[in-house]
């Protein structure tokens, strides 16, 4: 099979465009890497479901064209774990962000872990509610500057690599938005991972994470992902093990995924076996 | 000749499980809860039993988010709850309202507000199925007095949601849920099963999730089949896609209104005992309609004039159908275990809402054909 040149415009909804990120948003740079995931595993566009919750990084699974299924509230991988388990043949991917997916979500999100269902969770990390315009989020951190911190943060954050590992996910990596092409490859494989993935990707809010705190514009809140990240048994960790680490934490293929072990299940009911 | 294994003695919730599964389910997600709870236990040994799925999910939101998911690849999809799971059910029952994604969600009652009283009686969520959920919105809502009807109706539930497009509501209570009766479970095509209407435009041709055939109907296409859309809890265009121009959003809301309550002939469901020459009616619904009942024949055979209007539609209200039934009657006595949440319905409907009256108990025990007698002699006059 000849592969198709990758073009973007194969995969979006040019009805739903423009879109409606800032300027300087690291969003598109997801939407952009999680295309090309989709497009080199040659995936069949009818075989995915985008379900996401609210916020910005929500607004995702509109622009793609997939089935897409834009929910409530933190609750996207409930709805997913409805879709997934009544269709098992079908790719579930789930953008998320911060607050969406680890404060009003944080139930789900240790949950799908849990099961090993094979949901691929997205959770696009820039500290803070965007769409309401700039509240801190349980990823900001102590010591932030938020619309609802006007004397900064005293909430401790979430390690969202650290808490899907504790509950039970198969697939951990991490990347960031200055690392491009990284995060297509983790997005690819969490994607392929038989179970439940979770790809955490730090994204810059400029506009309100970057001028609160000031961490300047979009340009330098990206080098300072290159800057403060090291991936996972590089040179650079060595020397400095205090950086955030990115690559893939865990990748445990031993764990039955949830809808199979579901099937066994239905094997031994439909013999009588109660 | 009756098939003797099709005679079951069973709780209402069993044969709430028994309706769901004549209906075709293939998906329940739930949260355990008193006392809805053993709706969750038969179907998760039923369902695998035919390649359905059951999953017990980690709250009622998320067995909520999970019902909607599962219908939208093309599955009858149902949760069961009480009271408090209820509550955390309402925002993702207003999304299957506003995205029109078929499901049913059975709510049998126990006392309230918050905790309240887990193991016994109440009526007491009609207006929370009526209004839980934010916004203007239409919601169909069924409930029933004794096993054989929890069989039917809960059938006419998952009917009515692929009618119209729309969650069912299954208003059940814990003296049905609980109690044990007999069950004939009806021939297969005994009671008609609609199926999920799917949309006959073919692939490369534009479908529109929302936009309605000339009878109102909303042809739907499951995921992962070939036309791709979009679905989502804010207003949105015939495509699914997020639209906020006053027309838009208007037109959508009106529609969401009017499919149910322009229906309200078709989806009334009721039963009359006694009412061709009754000055004395006593409407009712789910246990406490059994006491009506019962009071009513008792007092029949004493010669009053008495009849039972028996709803099963509880919303939307039937307030034409009430008005007409109630027409010249002496007095209207509606029975129900709450602090008169259906009273209010037919104080709006009938012609003379000074002659209706409520008999009700709110202490977490059925109400009694005594408690309901002495309502009625006080307004004959006859003292208690």
């Amino acid at each position: 099979m000849t592969k198709q040149v990758f073009n973007f415009k194969d995969y979006i909804r040019p009805r739903f465009f423009p879109h409606m990120w800032c300027p300087g948003c690291g969003h598109g740079i997801v939407l952009g890497a999680l295309l090309r995931a989709v497009h080199e595993l040659g995936l069949d566009k009818n075989e995915i479901v985008m379900t996401s919750g609210i916020g910005c990084s929500s607004r995702i699974s509109g622009y793609v064209d997939f089935h897409s299924l834009h929910t409530i509230h933190g609750r996207a991988l409930a709805f997913a774990t409805g879709v997934k388990l009544s269709k098992p043949n079908l790719k579930a991917i789930v953008p998320m962000g911060d607050g969406d997916a680890l404060a009003i979500g944080g139930n789900h999100f240790i949950h799908a872990a849990r099961r090993n269902i094979d949901i691929t969770a997205i959770v696009m990390n820039n500290r803070i509610y965007g769409m309401t315009g700039g509240q801190f989020s349980p990823l900001s951190g102590s010591g932030k500057k938020a619309t609802t911190a006007p004397y900064l943060t005293i909430d401790r954050s979430f390690d969202v690599v650290e808490l899907a590992k504790s509950a039970g996910a198969t697939f951990v990596a991490r990347s960031t938005v200055y690392h491009a092409t990284e995060c297509k490859d983790l997005i690819k494989k969490g994607i392929s991972h038989k179970g439940f993935s979770l790809v955490e990707i730090l994204t810059q809010c400029p506009t309100y994470y970057g001028r609160k705190n000031k961490e300047g514009d979009a340009v330098q809140m990206m080098e300072s992902y290159k800057a403060n990240t090291a991936k996972i048994g590089s040179k650079k960790l060595e020397k400095d093990p205090g950086l955030i680490q990115r690559g893939v934490f865990v990748d445990n293929k031993d764990i039955p995924e949830y809808c199979e072990a579901y099937d066994k299940i239905i094997e031994t009911a439909m013999k009588g076996k109660a | 000749m009756k098939n003797k294994n099709n005679i079951r003695f069973v709780q209402g919730n069993e044969a709430c499980v028994e309706g769901a599964i004549y209906a075709g389910i293939d998906f329940f997600a739930g949260y355990p809860i008193t006392p809805s709870t053993e709706i969750a236990e038969h179907l998760a040994s039923r369902l695998p039993q035919k390649g359905g799925k059951f999953i017990q999910m980690e709250d009622e939101i998320a067995s909520m988010g999970a019902v909607i998911g599962a219908s939208l690849t093309g599955k009858k999809a149902m949760t069961a709850t009480s009271g408090p799971g209820f509550s955390l059910k309402q925002e993702a029952l207003g999304y299957a309202c506003m995205a029109e994604i078929p499901c049913v969600i059975a709510n049998v009652q126990r006392g309230g507000p918050s905790t309240g009283n887990p193991t016994h009686v109440s009526q007491g969520d009609v207006n929370q199925a009526r209004w839980g959920t934010h916004g203007d919105h239409a919601i169909i809502a069924l409930t029933a007095s004794n096993h054989q009807d929890v069989f039917k109706v809960t059938v006419e539930a998952f009917n009515m949601a692929e009618t119209y497009r729309t969650p069912v509501i299954l208003l059940l209570d814990e003296v049905i849920g609980h109690m044990r009766e007999k069950l004939v479970i009806p021939e297969q095509g005994d009671i008609p099963v609609v199926e999920r209407l799917r949309t006959s435009v073919k692939k490369g041709v534009d479908y529109h999730p929302y936009l309605p055939r000339e009878d109102g109907r909303l042809p739907m296409s499951d995921f992962g089949s070939e036309h791709r859309y979009n679905v989502t809890g804010l207003f949105h265009d015939m495509w699914g896609f997020p639209n906020n121009n006053p027309q838009v959003v208007s037109e959508l809301l009106r529609h969401l209104v009017d499919k149910i309550e322009s229906n309200v002939n078709e989806i009334s469901m009721y039963k009359e005992y006694w009412m061709d020459d009754a000055e004395y009616i006593l409407i009712s619904y789910g246990s406490s309609a059994r006491s009506a009942i019962h009071m009513a024949k008792n007092r029949r055979s004493r010669g009053v004039k008495i009849g039972v209007l028996e709803l099963q539609t509880l919303w939307p209200f039937p307030a034409d159908m009430v008005r007409e039934k109630c027409a010249g009657a002496k007095a209207i006595i509606v029975v129900e275990m709450n602090m008169g949440q259906v009273v209010t319905q037919v104080k709006n409907a009938v012609d003379n809402p000074d002659n209706v009256f409520l008999a009700n108990r709110v202490d977490g025990e059925l109400i009694t054909p005594s408690n309901i007698k002495s309502l009625l002699r006080m307004i004959q006059g006859k003292g208690v």
